[in-house]
């Protein structure tokens, strides 16, 4: 694999993201259950994070108990993402980033989905001091970090004698 | 998944998958001898049943006993996650499983242990499968056995009976080129003296049973997968690519991405085969692995002396050990398993068939079984045991013949192993 072009995340700077994290924007989710963005809204949303999914196809309609809204320009002003998370193709990726940097003055970071990498957007995104990940999946990283992936066997990488990290 | 912070082989053998016990503060990870888990409600149960939520369900599936093992093993292979069951066979067939279907192939060296001979030669043709048996010395050859139906490459590598090493990343090349994964049998050498997926392997397979657990215990298996294969690049794995009607209609690889493999191989594999690792089993391989890399360099050390001795005696014909420089597979050591050779070898005794009998029955530290990887020095006449139901021609491709015997060199004193030998050798010959 190509040497990414932003700075990868320690998995400390991962935990304290995900930690201080409120509010997700989920671009390009559907609503199919069986889809794989369903199934990341679905967890985010059980495990307590507010999350907003964008997609004009399905305007208006509830999932998780928020709106979906046609796109990030549509969200009220009483949800503000700490991160935007992108389900959408890498030529989409730019214009999406660039209206999440015009709006979310507090935005932490830009989430790309695996098998999605922008170099581009993730240099603008870096550019103001939003951080950028790239083909990466938040449920995945969140499952690994905080022990639901132990269950079932993978390589975590986590390392701890203490009885709670 | 992101990298973690790295640590050292020692460190991983010990620490990697074992936490301190969430409820008791246990730090020697507790036997969880239960056949089910409590469901927090129903929306919780039918998560778990759809796949939306990781969690335990049933012991077939998933324990957590054996869930440590899975991650200390799969972290020491550098894999994405691991699957264990119930013996090195099974991880065989748990391998194969999602890979293949009926007229589908696998193309394997023919040097491998005598039961996977048996099991790809014959038993897989009642699933619709079958196993083209090729010389991964001649990679034309292997090359030209790969056809459409083929969908996987497997090897050994450090094959048993031993004395040959496979050159993994050769293998991986063509597996590469042609879109299938090369899965890679490192029971022999494990994950300390060899780690095939950074050699380029997709799974590699292991029976826990031998140097993972040590002292000849249990039996177990294990499958890691690499988590860098994208099943679906191109239509030959319907199982990890296609929607699963069991699952509503889910697919693995588009749902899982990298995770894929190990997630079928616990909801496909586990529930449909059944083939499942006890929290028993699990405990003891996990007590061994905490002192791999000290076991296997004893028994590397302890391999090389007896080798290099039984090579200058008279009363021995060849000994095929790769650690010895007249090995023709000497250079691929540094490659393949810088840390040595394994401790598994054979050596053909001046005498045939009739002085190998004797000899094995007249050691007296050395046991006469068929197993290797335990702390006790082994010995087998493969040609009447794990190897009998073959053809001479197979028995002679696997480094079988009757005048050969295998030792699997444990970790006692190697002066002791060396006038075992020595005393044996007398009988068998004079």
């Amino acid at each position: 694999m190509a040497v990414p072009a932003t700075r990868e995340l320690s998995d400390d700077q991962y935990r304290s993201l995900l930690k201080e994290t409120k509010c997700f924007a989920c671009v390009g989710v559907s609503a199919n259950p069986l889809r794989p963005s369903y199934f990341v809204i679905r967890y985010l949303a059980l495990a307590g994070y507010r999350v907003i999914p964008v997609n004009p196809a399905y305007e208006g309609m509830s999932l998780f108990g928020e709106k979906v809204v046609a796109d990030l320009a549509s969200i009220r002003e009483d949800a503000e993402p700490d991160i935007v998370d992108i389900f959408r193709r890498p030529q989409e990726v730019p214009a999406i980033v660039e209206q999440a940097i015009s709006l979310f003055p507090n935005l932490k970071a830009i989430w790309m989905q695996i098998g999605i990498k922008c170099p581009e957007a993730a240099a603008l995104a870096e550019s103001n001091n939003v951080v950028a990940i790239q083909n990466r999946c938040p449920k995945i990283e969140r499952q690994r970090l905080f022990g639901e992936l132990r269950m079932a066997g993978f390589n975590t990488r986590v390392i701890s004698s203490r009885l709670k990290i | 998944m992101s990298e973690g912070p790295s640590y050292g082989f020692d460190t991983l053998q010990i620490h990697a998958g074992s936490r301190p016990d969430p409820e008791t503060g246990a730090r020697q990870t507790p036997i969880y001898q239960t056949t089910a888990y409590v469901f927090r409600n129903a929306d919780h149960a039918a998560a778990l049943f759809n796949l939306q939520e990781v969690g335990y369900i049933y012991s077939r599936l998933t324990n957590p006993t054996v869930a440590v093992l899975q991650e200390r093993i799969a972290t020491l292979e550098g894999g994405i996650g691991g699957v264990c069951c119930s013996s090195g066979h099974a991880a065989q067939i748990m391998a194969l499983f999602p890979l293949m279907g009926p007229g589908c192939n696998v193309v394997t060296s023919n040097r491998l242990y005598g039961g996977t001979v048996t099991q790809f030669g014959r038993t897989i043709h009642r699933f619709g499968w079958s196993a083209r048996f090729v010389d991964t010395e001649n990679l034309e050859e292997v090359d030209a056995a790969i056809d459409e139906n083929t969908r996987a490459v497997f090897c050994e590598s450090i094959a048993n009976p031993g004395g040959y090493i496979t050159d993994i990343e050769a293998l991986a090349k063509l597996s590469e080129k042609h879109g299938i994964p090369l899965i890679v049998d490192n029971t022999s050498a494990s994950p300390f003296l060899c780690r095939p997926i950074e050699h380029g392997a997709t799974l590699v397979v292991h029976s826990t049973t031998k140097y993972l657990t040590g002292n000849g215990t249990v039996t177990g298996g294990a499958i890691v997968d690499s988590g860098e294969f994208n099943w679906s690049r191109n239509d030959k794995f319907p199982s990890l690519s296609q929607p699963e009607s069991a699952y509503h209609g889910l697919k693995f690889h588009e749902t899982f991405g990298p995770l894929a493999f190990v997630f079928h191989g616990i909801a496909v594999g586990l529930r449909d085969l059944g083939m499942t690792m006890n929290p028993q089993a699990a405990h003891y391989t996990l007590l061994g692995i905490e002192t791999l890399s000290l076991r296997m360099k004893k028994h590397v050390d302890n391999a090389l002396k007896v080798a290099t001795w039984l090579e200058r005696d008279p009363r021995v014909e060849t000994v095929t050990y790769a650690g010895l420089p007249s090995s023709p597979y000497f250079e691929r050591i540094a490659k393949v398993c810088p840390k040595g050779a394994g401790a598994l070898f054979t050596f053909a005794v001046k005498g045939g068939y009739e002085a190998c009998i004797k000899l094995v029955e007249s050691l007296e530290i050395f046991s006469h079984v068929v197993n290797l990887g335990d702390t006790r020095s082994l010995v087998t006449h493969s040609a009447s045991t794990t190897h009998r139901q073959l053809t001479p021609e197979q028995q002679k491709a696997a480094g079988a013949e009757p005048n050969v015997v295998r030792l699997s060199i444990g970790i006692e004193d190697p002066d002791d192993l060396i006038a075992d030998l020595d005393k044996a050798l007398t009988a068998a010959t004079t």
